[in-house]
């Protein structure tokens, strides 16, 4: 063919806008769906479906202590609250320096906080932010404690949204990692932590950065 | 390389393994033969047919979700052009760089191209159906380019030698003791005693694939979503193995089709409550991930994205068939398809199976390169029902049937098969007629043969009966069934 060559691009977006010759009528984007829960006790009905796909729960600052009574090395956030660690007898590991893929295989845990929860789905939301660090902290390690402040947990998926900044990469966790590709039945443990806890404590709680 | 011999700017259809093969009814024969192969679809879509409407069902406002869901990506296509360039300008001020693919070669060229840039000569895949349609491990291969599938049911594919035959479970034919033992024979880091419980098949993949991740310098990914005020790609998966390709490697190329758009960051609220539920029957998935561009010391800063057309203009060019384009690919479809249910995936020829298949393939490619499988199909309307964003699949069947080259009698049926159908109250009494009239006959044939067919229909109709049995109308539509279930 002779002529000026056309980029992929221009081709692709010609291509695309020929098809819309017929020039479809605007659409108007029905919202009718719940963007808020109604009063519910959102931290029972989280709790309850954090059960549901086999995450383990615990309640209050006291379980920490106990939780991490069976840790040697724990990986955690550079900004993780120094109380969070009172009374940890093993060996913390900050990511500064970034800790190596291999480093991170050889922990026993991770300990985060997180963004926001959502307890219609159970799930919890990292977002690189404060006390949550870089995503690959809570994906090589085999388990992952995650402390989530009751404050931070809303009803629906929309309300967590609306509560996310999409520039930061984020993680949406409901349960420990599973597949359903061996005829369909839920296995819990593949690839992510093995083993997901929760630790709910109260929203008085002041998340302070300490060293 | 030549591109197809269109003029510029006109819709053009695609390549790659969204062609059948061999007319629908010949592929299918050996899988409805293959009782094995029935007993492990059947177990598998009734199982997964259950969680759905488990899941669906405890959702009050299910209803107004798959509203919104369907007119945000009917907004989407009317305004894909303008989302596109908007999509491409966010990513790339987040520091990604968008690459642009008219069809399947050229994607994967684009693709082998990075990955040699980036010193790879191996790389780790997430699940993804754009790049099984690109045929992109065979560019890969090709090219002295190892590719490792890496999302569970994907591995046991590639270990077997075998194409997918589902969009969400690729191995759903497979049952566990024929997954131990491709394991056993391909796997060679299985243990040797490995037995058949899903756990222990699991544990062995994950062995198997962790080297791997930690290791790897590239991950090709697809997306479920693609934000275009921010650039933002979503990745939906439940294993990990999606989490490990994110967010290791230091080169991420992603392959996604342009239909993946949605308009706003906060339309995501609407997806991600129906995609789970209607693909795995779960509230959520394991884990979602979603990037935007390089984050600065945080998972791959060589990020790309490619953006491929494959037949998806010709798609949009169709008024009627364009809204197969708002597929979220969740396999509900499939699931409650009867059809499919008989011939499993692999009797689509194409990596699009199912009624979405059936209406998506044929569109890709032009319907008279896919001619069968618009018939694949009884129009029983059970694909609309659960369908997420609503897309009306027996509507578009019966349209693309009225394009395949085929004898008039049948031209002829169709057409009145599709104005009985375009209104639901005509639709009924048809069935209801039909039913009353096939019902003693039925009832006969089915005492003398065990069916419920005819071998001959009167002309004109007799030159489809030349080639197959006509059904009789069944005692009661799977509506009716359904909703006494
Ligand atoms: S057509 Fe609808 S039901 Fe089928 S896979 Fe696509 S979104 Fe799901």
């Amino acid at each position: 063919m002779v002529g000026k060559a056309v980029t992929a691009r221009a081709e692709v977006l010609a291509r695309l806008r020929a098809a819309l010759v017929d020039a479809p009528t605007p659409v108007d984007v029905p919202r009718h769906y719940r963007r808020v829960a109604e009063s519910v006790d959102l931290v029972e009905l989280f709790v309850d479906r954090l059960v549901d796909y086999r995450a383990v729960v615990h309640h209050g600052f006291d379980a920490l202590p106990r939780l991490l009574a069976g840790v040697d090395r724990l990986a955690v956030p550079d900004d993780i609250p120094g109380h969070w660690l009172t009374g940890f007898a093993g060996q913390v590991r900050r990511d500064t320096p970034p800790l190596s893929p291999a480093d991170l295989d050889g922990m026993d845990a991770v300990l985060t906080g997180c963004a926001v929860a959502v307890a219609d789905t159970g799930t919890i939301v990292l977002d690189a932010g404060q006390a949550q660090g870089r995503r690959v902290l809570t994906l090589v390690p085999d388990r992952h404690i995650c402390v989530v402040r009751t404050g931070q947990i809303v009803g629906l998926v929309p309300e967590a949204v609306a509560r996310l900044d999409p520039r930061a990469p984020q993680t949406w966790i409901s349960g420990p990692s599973a597949t359903s590709d061996i005829e369909l039945d839920r296995v819990e443990g593949v690839h992510g932590p093995r083993r997901l806890e929760v630790v709910l404590i109260p929203d008085d709680d002041v998340i302070a950065p300490g060293r | 390389m030549r591109h197809p011999a269109t003029p510029a700017g006109v819709p053009s259809t695609g390549g790659g393994r969204i062609r059948a093969p061999l007319p629908f009814p010949t592929a299918a024969r050996s899988a409805v033969a293959d009782d094995q192969l029935r007993a492990n679809l059947h177990r598998a879509t009734r199982t997964i047919r259950g969680k759905r409407v488990r899941a669906v069902d405890e959702v009050p406002d299910w209803a107004a979700l798959r509203d919104a869901g369907a007119a945000i990506k009917a907004d989407v296509q009317r305004r894909l052009p303008e989302l596109l360039e908007r999509f491409e300008a966010a990513a790339t001020a987040a520091g990604a760089r968008v690459h642009w693919a008219r069809d399947a070669a050229e994607a994967c060229r684009i693709v082998v191209e990075l990955t040699r840039a980036a010193g790879a000569d191996e790389v780790v895949k997430v699940k993804s159906m754009a790049t099984q349609e690109i045929e992109l491990n065979e560019a890969l291969a090709a090219a002295g380019i190892a590719a490792h599938e890496t999302d569970l049911a994907e591995l046991i594919v590639q270990l077997g030698d075998d194409t997918p035959s589902h969009i969400l479970v690729p191995a759903i034919h497979y049952n566990r003791t024929q997954i131990r033992d491709i394991f056993r024979r391909r796997m060679a880091d299985a243990p040797a005693d490995l037995g058949a419980e899903p756990r222990e098949l699991a544990e062995a993949a994950r062995l198997h694939l962790r080297r791997r991740f930690l290791e790897a310098k590239v991950a090709v990914s697809g997306a479920n979503f693609a934000v275009a005020d921010t650039g933002t790609l979503v990745v939906v998966e439940s294993e990990g193995n999606g989490r490990m390709c994110l967010t290791l490697p230091q080169t991420l190329i992603s392959v996604v089709g342009v239909e993946k758009l949605v308009p706003s960051f906060a339309d995501l609220e609407v997806f991600l409550q129906l995609l789970p539920r209607s693909s795995t029957g779960e509230r959520m998935n394991p884990y979602t991930s979603m990037w935007t561009g390089v984050t600065p010391g945080d998972g791959p800063q060589d990020v790309h994205v490619v953006l491929v057309d494959n037949g998806r203009s010709a798609v949009l060019a169709d008024p009627v068939g364009r809204s197969a384009l708002s597929c979220i690919r969740c396999s509900a479809c499939l699931n409650v398809c009867p059809v499919y249910g008989r011939a499993g995936g692999h009797a689509y020829g194409s990596v699009y199976p199912g009624p979405i298949g059936a209406i998506l393939s044929p569109q890709l490619t032009g319907v008279a390169d896919n001619a069968s499988l618009p018939f694949a199909s009884t129009l029983c309307g059970a694909c609309a029902d659960v369908c997420p964003v609503k897309i009306d699949i027996p509507e578009i069947l019966v349209h693309l049937r009225q394009q395949a080259p085929h004898p008039v009698a049948e031209r002829t049926a169709m057409r009145t098969l599709s104005w009985i159908m375009r209104s639901p109250r005509r639709w009924a009494l048809a069935l209801r007629v039909a039913r009353r009239a096939a019902g003693p006959l039925g009832a006969w044939r089915h005492r003398r043969t065990g069916t419920r067919t005819l071998r001959r229909l009167p002309w004109p109709a007799s030159a489809w009966t030349r080639s197959r049995d006509a059904p009789l109308p069944a005692p009661q539509t799977f509506r009716e069934w359904w909703e006494k279930q």
